[in-house]
């Protein structure tokens, strides 16, 4: 992007690479182009830390719309594979682009985060002291400058927004209690309640059901399931029973690359699946 | 502790907004009516008339109040520890002390132009930044802007460099202690270790009037209110509760898309500016400003005074600071050499026992009353936190 042009681009234009610049840099802020139906490509992934290869020449991609599980034995490189989406971690080498066109690689964490790709921690990060409502408006797709925050009042259509995204999670009768009083399930819902509410494209849950009844986990798989289509999905999930009720595909994970890709019960076949995780 | 508050941004003393609004109109009438009448239409003998001496302390103290309450905004709402706030007071009050020492004019015990302290100095004009120091609007201004740009300029490196926590309360300290010894030194043109003293009039008029006093007082009044208001607005809109978050969880929120450091940089700056301010007014009253003002225990009182009257509250710093230094001015009339170590012992002990300081200690009171009364436990009222916002 040239930012000698800045005088002559059009309003709307300069306001958007002032918001880029204000997180650090100019980077390539280009819409979300999913013409070829794949929302996010990992290409040939390596990370490595002092020496340890967490990822191994990953390649990955996720289809739009696309439910999709990784499973995969500890140190295989799962939380790794989100830290390099999101950009927490920088891959040492390798690709990874969100649609066709957006270069994940080039953009810091807050970028990614606006760009679209919503994340959600093994351990609820919510904000404790502030209520259900107030988390989920903490959370919701808006101006979020300093400027606007000041004068912003919730309009009814934010509102409306906010009471139906508590609905979908199933906190409605829990609206103004402080989330610390939350149970654990309720409160990684509220999480998952916070992701929907940015209207994210592509969603990564990393353990979303750890910790929960198994009422609460067939309650998380049903909702995981509506939002399929609308959004992509990412689990990294170690319950099986869960992964079998969500039904996508499924991608195995060890030692940092890909070991195995398709239905849940192909992939338990598979015989260098059953080795990873029963040990040679 | 959650129990007592139900939301990350609690209202002004969880009073209901009546008893807020009565309370407002007592104190506009005590500071705006009975304070003038006390002091200007009782004759000296009367128990209820009160001297100079009280309208100045009450002036002080207010000033105080005001740092407190803007020390409070960022440490019990945006969890930053500054233990530097008495620079940005001591700049404002220097800003506004080198309008004063020019209203001095020719009343100098050397009959110059120029201030007793650069006669002195053998100087033979005013330095650059002295010029326009002779208007009031500059001072004014000056009080604002280099309080502010300071505390932009420092808070933009150390918050974009995400120093936090007890590394940046130690920096902060720092700062102030080098401030300090840079205004000790005479050649920096501020009066050196005497500072600024002796004032006679503020826009002609003088200083020491019973009528300037009670005018001075009351702006002080008028200032503390502006600034409760204007914190309280703060800390009820969507910015007050993405502060409380970024103290809660800095880097969720930055997960969330919003960019921590311009919202730290907004309260801090503004914090500094109501500092300044609040010295510009105290200066006057005092009649003097020196660079022990700048003192790192100085600071480190403030802190103790949002500790006190309550952390995460608006009314609170308020209090905690009238309430430590009228006991201040009791104290070191009593017993001198004593107060140091009472101040130690009151901050031990308001972080053993009263972690929430003196407004924490009246919400348990009150919530304790409440449940007595209703018979039936309440956690955290239900009453639909959306509907305020």
């Amino acid at each position: 992007m040239k930012v000698g042009s800045f005088d002559h681009a059009s309003p709307g234009q300069r306001e958007q690479w002032e918001a880029a610049a204000s997180f650090g840099h100019v980077a390539t802020s280009a819409a979300l182009d999913l013409s070829h139906g794949v929302i996010l490509y990992l290409d040939d992934i390596s990370v490595s830390f002092d020496g340890f290869r967490a990822l191994n020449r990953l390649s990955l991609t996720i289809d739009v719309g696309e439910l999709r599980c990784v499973i995969g034995p500890n140190g295989a490189g799962k939380t790794t594979m989100m830290d390099v989406v999101t950009g927490k971690t920088r891959p040492d080498s390798g690709k990874a682009f969100f649609g066709q066109t957006i270069d994940l690689t080039r953009l810091s964490e807050p970028e990614i985060a606006h760009a679209g790709i919503g994340r959600k921690f093994q351990k609820p990060t919510i904000f404790e002291h502030h209520s259900v409502w107030e988390n989920i408006e903490l959370a919701m797709k808006a101006d979020k400058r300093v400027r606007t925050a000041l004068f912003a009042r919730a309009d009814s259509a934010q509102r409306d927004r906010i009471a139906a995204v508590i609905d979908q999670v199933r906190l409605t009768a829990a609206t103004s209690r402080p989330a610390g009083l939350l149970s654990h399930g309720q409160k990684q819902w509220l999480e998952i309640g916070m992701l929907l509410v940015q209207e994210p494209k592509l969603l990564l849950l990393d353990e979303p059901v750890a910790g929960m009844t198994d009422d609460e986990t067939a309650r998380t798989a049903e909702l995981f399931r509506s939002l399929a289509g609308e959004h992509s999905l990412v689990v990294v999930e170690h319950d099986m029973a869960f992964v079998r009720q969500l039904g996508g595909l499924v991608t195995v994970l060890a030692e940092g690359s890909v070991l195995a890709h398709g239905s849940l019960d192909a992939v338990q076949e598979d015989a260098r699946v059953i080795e990873v995780y029963l040990g040679r | 502790m959650l129990l007592h508050q139900p939301s990350a941004v609690p209202r002004l003393l969880a009073a209901t907004p009546r008893a807020g609004w009565i309370a407002l109109a007592a104190f506009v009438l005590v500071m705006a009516v009975l304070l003038p009448a006390s002091r200007l239409l009782l004759p000296e003998a009367s128990p209820l008339h009160v001297s100079d001496y009280v309208v100045t302390l009450i002036g002080k103290i207010l000033c105080y109040s005001v740092v407190a309450v803007a020390m409070g905004l960022v440490w019990g709402y945006a969890g930053i520890l500054s233990l530097g706030h008495g620079l940005f007071f001591s700049l404002g009050g220097y800003a506004f002390g080198m309008y004063l020492m020019r209203q001095i004019g020719r009343d100098g015990s050397y009959h110059s132009d120029l201030p007793d302290f650069m006669v002195f100095l053998d100087w033979k004009a005013l330095p650059w930044y002295w010029q326009g120091s002779d208007s009031f609007l500059w001072a004014l201004l000056l009080a604002l802007l280099v309080p502010g740009v300071i505390a932009l300029v420092f808070g933009y490196f150390a918050f974009r460099s995400r120093i936090r926590g007890v590394y940046f309360s130690i920096i902060t300290q720092a700062l102030t202690f080098a401030a300090m010894l840079l205004f000790y030194r005479n050649e920096t043109g501020f009066g050196g270790n005497n500072g600024f003293t002796d004032f006679k009039r503020i826009l002609g008029y003088p200083i020491t009037a019973p009528e300037m006093r009670l005018m001075l007082a009351g702006l002080s009044a008028l200032l503390l209110m502006l600034t409760l208001v204007c914190a309280r607005y703060l800390v009820t809109s969507r910015y007050g509760r993405v502060l409380a978050a970024i103290r809660d969880a800095e880097s969720r929120v930055m997960f969330l898309g919003y960019q921590p450091l311009h919202y730290k940089l907004f309260v801090w700056t503004l914090s500094a500016v109501l500092c300044g301010l609040a010295g510009a007014l105290y200066v006057p009253q005092v009649g003097i400003i020196n660079p022990s003002e700048m003192s790192p225990a100085n600071s480190i009182e403030i802190a103790i005074w949002v500790a006190v009257g309550g952390r995460g509250t608006l009314l609170g710093p308020a209090l905690g600071a009238a309430a430590v230094n009228l006991a201040k001015s009791w104290f070191t009339v009593s017993f001198p050499d004593y107060w140091l170590f009472f101040l130690g012992l009151l901050f031990v002990l308001v972080t053993l026992f009263l972690p929430q300081g003196i407004v924490g200690m009246w919400q348990g009171l009150r919530a304790q009353r409440g449940r007595k009364r209703t018979a039936e436990p309440t956690i955290g009222s239900d009453q639909g936190r959306e509907a305020q916002t």
